[in-house]
């Protein structure tokens, strides 16, 4: 693909080292991000961390997007900071709904694991090699991903059938989900 | 009937069951636990009185603000910041707004920024006396407590009479500040400014930074190594504490910072007592800033000149149809976010609350993603407390300095 001729050292030196692995390089406001296919976010992670010029040590943030009219659906996206050369670059890998699936950052970054769980918690994208995948703000069993785009507002329940709901599941047998 | 997170959780089933095998203690701290300031839940597997492993079971607190910001728009959702770090609401009222002006690509003129300033210091000297006087409160030393919530009641009365709000301030808005400073506030803050340094050294530093009991309780405990601190992503004194020179206002100057001369303290060891000598300077640092800024306060218009972004004068609404017609959209609307996507970072005084917004074009985020300090810090627990002895698990929290309205948003 065609690196523009302004964009950051990263980007050229990931489309020499990893063939194939720069889908594209976009701007806004000054800021860089990234896309990568998803079989390959991992790898490029780890250059763009271990690589000494290049040096993105901080992870600032794991998060999604939802996009219900596109395909692939879902956009994930790594914030990275380089304390040593001031500078901040976003990485993003797509994935589709049947299979929402990213590799983990966690072999990176400590850090990465609550980022990823939230990331999972609202939207349901799953992390693969993550250790400990599960929810971390709703609770343990709650039934929808709540930032999704299809996820109402108001929330899923009226204040009766919410009632009703944690009553059922109170009864139901231990373990079983709804 | 069980509620999330009581003994059928699955939470509880699993620490439960490795409890049998092993036959440890397993303790609940929290929710409404005092040294775990607001809703935190920590599972502590004990052999004795020291932590095997610590499971932090957090989201209590958890409105789904992000899903709000999609539906509301950015000036409707700056009171929601509010309810973030509750300890310094206008900081995150700063950011959120200021992210969006990145995002719009304005430029706020110099009054707006010096105010920020202000009102950003203001935060962090209230919120970091807070941390240190319910710090000192677990540890067991109430006398600071009372002394650091009586500099604060001035912060509430400076934060009243400039916005009306004492607590919940919703003071900026996007593209500028709601409203001018009063008249004789700067000589005040100024006046607040000059005397705080003193009142820090005399209320705080000397009850605390050479007390025998205080260094005891502080000197080796939750020990963050550099190398840990940046893999769990901890931004702020926390990560300062750990010795790495990073703070935002430094290193990516927004709002002006770059003007004015301030020093950011780092610890050498990362212990807890490195955290407190950190937000002890820290206070003293702002109040550098605070000076500065009132000294230097450029006049001038306090927003954007543009009626696309902010609310034009009230007079001209009246006699003109171009600002009718902005005031009336602004109000129902509110300003427009173009199509892209940027991530800012504010440096907050919990750390770095980093703003990822998408605009698609319309007055509403598309998405909204809040990187709350609090949370990324309390994500070190299941590292950090595993070996320290149950009370130093409360000196720990304290040493983190975590909000938990913002850890859960």
């Amino acid at each position: 693909m065609e690196i523009p001729e302004n964009a950051p050292a990263a980007a050229r030196r990931l489309a020499e080292a990893l063939p194939g692995a720069l889908l594209g390089a976009s701007e806004f406001r000054g800021q860089w991000c990234l896309d990568v296919p998803r079989e390959r976010a991992l790898e490029v992670l780890r250059l763009l961390k271990e690589e000494p010029d290049l040096d993105f040590g901080f992870l600032n943030d794991v998060t999604c997007t939802d996009h219900p009219d596109e395909d692939p659906r879902f956009r994930v996206v790594w914030v990275l900071t380089s304390h040593a050369r001031r500078e901040r670059l976003r990485v993003a890998a797509r994935c589709p709904e049947d299979d929402p699936v990213v590799p983990s950052a966690t072999p990176l970054w400590a850090g990465a694991d609550w980022l990823e769980r939230e990331a999972y918690d609202m939207f349901g994208v799953r992390f693969s090699g993550h250790p400990d995948l599960r929810r971390i703000l709703m609770p343990e069993d709650f039934d929808a991903w709540p930032l999704r785009k299809e996820f109402p507002m108001e929330g899923l329940r009226s204040d009766r059938d919410w009632a009703r709901w944690v009553i059922d599941r109170a009864r139901r047998p231990e373990g079983t989900l709804p | 009937m069980t509620a999330p997170g009581t003994a059928a959780s699955p939470l509880a089933r699993r620490v439960e069951r490795s409890v049998e095998d092993s036959g440890r203690i397993f303790l609940n701290m929290g929710p409404s636990h005092p040294s775990t300031h607001g809703v935190l839940r920590i599972v502590l597997e004990l052999d004795g009185e020291v932590v095997v492993r610590a499971e932090p079971d957090i989201g209590y607190l958890h409105r789904g603000m992000e899903k709000i910001a999609e539906t509301y728009g950015f000036t409707k959702f700056i009171p929601y910041t509010d309810r973030m770090d509750y300890l310094a609401p206008v900081a995150n009222n700063i950011a959120v707004c200021t992210a969006a002006e990145v995002l719009m690509g304005i430029e706020v003129p110099a009054r707006a920024k010096a105010i920020r300033v202000v009102c950003a210091e203001l935060g962090r000297i209230s919120s970091h006396l807070l941390g240190l006087g319910a710090f000192a409160m677990d540890v067991g030393a109430l006398t600071v407590f009372l002394y650091c919530f009586r500099e604060r009641e001035v912060i509430y009365n400076f934060m009243e009479s400039l916005t009306g709000a004492r607590f919940t301030v919703s003071y900026p808005r996007v593209g500028g500040v709601s409203r001018d400073m009063p008249e004789g506030w700067a000589d005040a803050v100024r006046r607040f400014a000059e005397e705080l340094p003193a009142r820090v050294d005399r209320d705080i530093e000397r009850l605390l930074s050479r007390n025998r009991i205080w260094i005891g309780r502080l000197e080796g405990v939750g020990t963050i190594p550099r190398e840990v601190a940046i893999s769990y992503g901890l931004t702020g004194p926390n990560l300062r504490g750990s010795g790495v020179e990073w703070d935002l206002r430094k290193e990516f100057p927004y709002s002006g910072y770059e003007q004015y001369e301030f020093d950011v303290p780092v610890g050498t060891k990362g212990d807890a007592y490195d955290r407190y000598l950190c937000r002890v300077e820290e206070i003293k640092q702002s109040a550098r800033i605070l000076r500065q800024a009132l000294e230097t306060m450029p006049s001038g218009p306090i927003s954007v000149q543009d009626g696309k972004h902010f609310l034009p004068p009230k007079e001209k609404v009246m006699t003109r149809m171009e600002e009718l017609i902005h005031q009336f959209m602004i109000v129902t609307e509110g300003p427009q976010a173009p199509v892209g996507e940027t991530f800012w970072a504010h440096e907050n005084p919990k750390g770095e609350l980093g703003f990822y917004i998408v605009g698609d074009g319309t007055s509403r985020p598309y998405r909204l993603r809040m990187r709350a300090p609090s949370f990324v810090n309390l994500s070190i627990l299941p590292w950090l407390l595993p070996g320290a002895m149950i009370s130093d698990v409360v000196a720990i929290l304290a040493s983190l300095d975590f909000v938990m309205g913002e850890c859960d948003r």
